[in-house]
């Protein structure tokens, strides 16, 4: 009976566990929040891929859902509340007004919130189906496992060899 | 007598204060020099970004212990420019606009929009599509009371009813799925009739959806209403008369809380409000939980109304054939140059829409939703002006709020039903 | 009774009341703007008439239209117990020109004209807190004034610039293909 044992990079494991224990604050301010709501229903059950509890204060959050619209009035309240949250912390903006604007070009609106805070993950659609949010969820994971989200990899401080998406951070 | 030995003697001046500090005080008891404890003023901020305000709204409050002792209420953090976009944009490209509006019951401001387009024409539409208005109109005030109920009791900390509600409203969501195409933004209304025709298995699925529906209803009243927690923060909170409701400018389910008989479908029907029979409740004493019954109870009037149009409709066209405002039919665009012309004209330039201007209202989930327009005869109008409802309603928050507790905030919040893309704009 | 409550304005105010129209069934009546105060409390406060509700009220700016008073702020109001409704607009050409407060006849009126103020930029004489509402104190300009530009932003945060070309992939121009 040989002595069992496996390999891996500490890194790994931690971000496997970080990808099943989300816990999103949810950036709710227009249309797309009825459509967030349906996903925590019965019928989309967000629950299923452990992102299913909101923390209602920034400092106890790690992902910022940021949902519908975000005026120039607001954008600094997204800001503070993004620098609020712990490092390492994701962000996925949920809706096309919140990527890019959407319909709403003019003098009010912010054109994508990435004008203001780094973005993880775009998810498209006014609103988006639930559906586009749980495989935005899933490809969060996915990054969130390679180390690829933005705020990690402001944090390494050397190239993982197996990612060839990581970069060390710029100056 | 025998444990009197274990007792302690006291010290000759036990109740009296340690020297240099204040005595301590049991429940209830005065502090003996007749004063009260002191408070200090303080000021706290809730929002914009605050969970239980759905919706984006600053509140500052002023605060003497526990009680507010006055409220101001900032709103316009969801601003979107709909004036401004609309003018930009010909009389048919507004309708994804307005839906954005009052998020909740799109289809509302699809017909408000498209009623308010057609008296500037002169023209109204035929039989069967108002008909059809009709019933995703009262489709969509499910979906909008429904949402209030579920966000409602979820702030007061109960989240199984919310999943029931919700429940139910995915259930209207996919009729209205099924007419329309889209879930949540239909843009489904179009100026001089509807979109599309509804499918021929419709009224089968709405009379079997709307069975199920008035179950989860009655369930969540049986529930919630007589709850004694509900009941201690909603009955005789924020009450509001009905003439200081008037002079906010309130309609909709929160005014007919206070007692006052209004509503736009009853005092001034459109579409075809006078041919079906159903009540308009009113509350008495213009308190949160008047508010709350009101809308239960409109959930109910609302599946009776379709009930009666599923029965009332009748086959016939959807659209106008008039060249001027209807599209044409695909073939035509594709088969004649006329057609192609016709669409052409219709999608670059616009409707011509003659000069002048109109205000017309219909009854939103809110209350009285308005739309004054102003055209000069091009194909995009001059102003677009849409009269939210809740926007008035916000208005009194400030009023309603004073001397209240922290604690009835979130519920009478609620009751208002802000919703930020109708109130903001 | 459509014709009812012009005709009584116009037994009331004579000279201020410039012009009147039911077109499409509105009643609508154009009043001199120093009158506006004075037709509002009579129309609130004759039982006959009894307006209790400001339904709205809002201004349209006709700079395209060339026309002279350049803007013109329209109140809408309706009557509960009378069930009826009556449009007054008043005529305002230079923006720095102020119309007189109604806000203390119907509460509402208050942040009704704050949002004009904000869009359009015609001010309220004697209102008791005459500040932006939808949009920022550091908002320059007013929006819904047809010289105002669609899309010229007034940003209070942004990113540093080269984190958003980041961002963007290099292709700004992606993002503005939808406009
Ligand atoms: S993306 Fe569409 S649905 Fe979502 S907030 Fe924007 S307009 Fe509303």
């Amino acid at each position: 009976m040989g002595l069992e044992f496996t390999t891996g990079r500490l890194a790994d494991a931690i971000n496997w566990a970080r990808k099943y224990s989300l816990f999103q604050y949810p950036f709710v301010t227009a249309c797309c929040g009825m459509e967030f709501m349906a996903l925590w229903g019965p019928r989309f059950d967000v629950a299923r891929f452990g992102a299913e509890f909101p923390r209602f204060s920034p400092r106890q959050a790690d992902l910022l859902m940021v949902v519908g619209t975000v005026t120039e009035r607001q954008a600094p309240v997204l800001k503070r509340i993004y620098e609020q949250i712990c490092e390492p912390k994701w962000v996925v903006s949920f809706g096309v007004c919140a990527s890019s604007g959407g319909f709403y070009q003019n003098y009010s609106t912010v054109p994508g919130i990435d004008h203001v805070i780094p973005v993880d993950v775009y998810i498209p659609g006014c609103p988006p189906q639930p559906e586009q949010v749980l495989d935005a969820l899933i490809m969060l994971q996915q990054r969130i496992q390679d180390g690829r989200g933005w705020s990690q990899r402001q944090q390494q401080l050397e190239p993982s060899p197996r990612d060839p998406h990581t970069r060390p951070p710029q100056p | 007598m025998r444990d009197a030995k274990f007792a302690r003697p006291l010290p000759p001046d036990a109740d009296a204060p340690l020297p240099g500090r204040p005595a301590l005080l049991g429940h209830g008891q005065q502090r003996n020099d007749g004063q009260e404890l002191p408070t200090e003023e303080m000021v706290l901020n809730m929002g914009p970004s605050h969970p239980a305000m759905h919706g984006t709204v600053h509140l500052r409050l002023v605060l003497d212990g526990e009680k507010i002792t006055s409220a101001g209420v900032s709103v316009g953090y969801l601003h979107r420019g709909f004036e401004k976009e609309c003018e930009a944009h010909t009389w048919a490209e507004n309708f994804p606009y307005t839906d954005r509006l009052n998020y909740v019951s799109p289809m509302l401001n699809n017909v408000g929009y498209a009623l308010a387009v057609e008296k500037l024409l002169g023209v109204s539409a035929p039989a069967r599509a108002q008909w059809i208005r009709m019933i995703v109109g009262e489709l969509a005030r499910l979906s909008d009371h429904l949402t209030y109920l579920g966000a409602q009791v979820m702030e007061l900390g109960a989240f199984t009813p919310y999943f029931y509600v919700i429940k139910a409203r995915e259930w209207v969501w996919d009729l209205l799925e099924l007419v329309s195409g889209a879930r949540l933004t239909h843009a489904y209304v179009r100026i001089g009739g509807v979109a599309a025709d509804l499918p021929p298995d419709f009224a089968a699925r709405t009379r079997e959806t709307l069975e199920r529906l008035s179950a989860v209803v009655e369930e969540f009243d049986r529930l919630i209403t007589r709850n004694r927690i509900f009941m201690d923060r909603m009955q005789g909170v924020a009450v509001i008369s009905a003439d200081d409701a008037i002079s906010h400018g309130w309609t909709g389910p929160c005014l007919r809380g206070s007692g006052v008989e209004y509503d736009v479908r009853k005092a001034h029907p459109y579409l075809f409000y006078d041919r079906v029979a159903f009540e308009i409740p009113i509350g008495a004493n213009g308190d949160n939980m008047d508010r709350y019954l009101i809308r239960i109870e409109e959930t109910r009037q609302s599946c009776a109304i379709i009930r009666q149009c599923l029965q009332q409709i009748e086959p016939g066209a959807i659209q106008l054939t008039d060249p001027r405002i209807s599209l044409p039919t695909k073939a035509q665009a594709y088969n004649t140059i006329e057609g192609l012309i016709n669409h052409f004209k219709l999608v670059v330039d616009g409707i011509e829409v003659p000069a002048g201007e109109v205000y017309s209202y219909t009854e939103a989930g809110n209350g009285e939703l308005g739309f004054y327009l102003v055209a000069d005869g091009s194909g995009r109008p001059v102003k677009c002006r849409c009269r939210p409802p809740c926007f008035m309603q916000m208005t009194a928050l400030g009023h309603l709020l004073r001397g209240l507790n922290i604690a009835d905030i979130i519920p009478t919040f609620d009751t208002l039903n802000m919703i930020g893309g109708e109130c903001d704009r | 009774m459509s014709l009812d409550v012009l005709k009584q304005l116009a037994e009331q105010f004579g000279r201020a009341l410039l012009r009147t129209h039911s077109e499409r069934g509105d009643d609508t009546a154009v009043i001199e703007a120093a009158a506006i105060r004075a037709v509002c409390l009579w129309l609130r406060d004759t039982p006959e008439l009894a307006f209790d509700m400001l339904t709205d009220l809002t201004a349209v700016d006709y700079l395209e239209q060339g026309r002279r008073p350049r803007f013109e702020v329209v109140y809408h109001l309706y009557s509960l117990p009378r069930r009826h409704r009556v449009r007054l607009k008043v005529g305002v050409d230079d923006p720095a020109a102020e119309v007189d407060t109604v806000s203390d006849l119907w509460r509402n009126g208050n942040w009704l004209e704050r949002e004009v103020w904000d869009l359009y930029g015609i001010k309220f004489r004697n209102h008791p807190d005459m500040r932006r509402i939808l949009l920022y104190e550091a908002f320059e300009g007013h929006p819904l004034r047809k010289d105002y530009v669609k899309d010229r932003r007034q940003p209070l945060v942004r990113r540093p610039a080269g984190e958003i070309a980041a961002a963007l992939g290099q292709r700004p121009a992606a993002r503005r293909s939808l406009i």
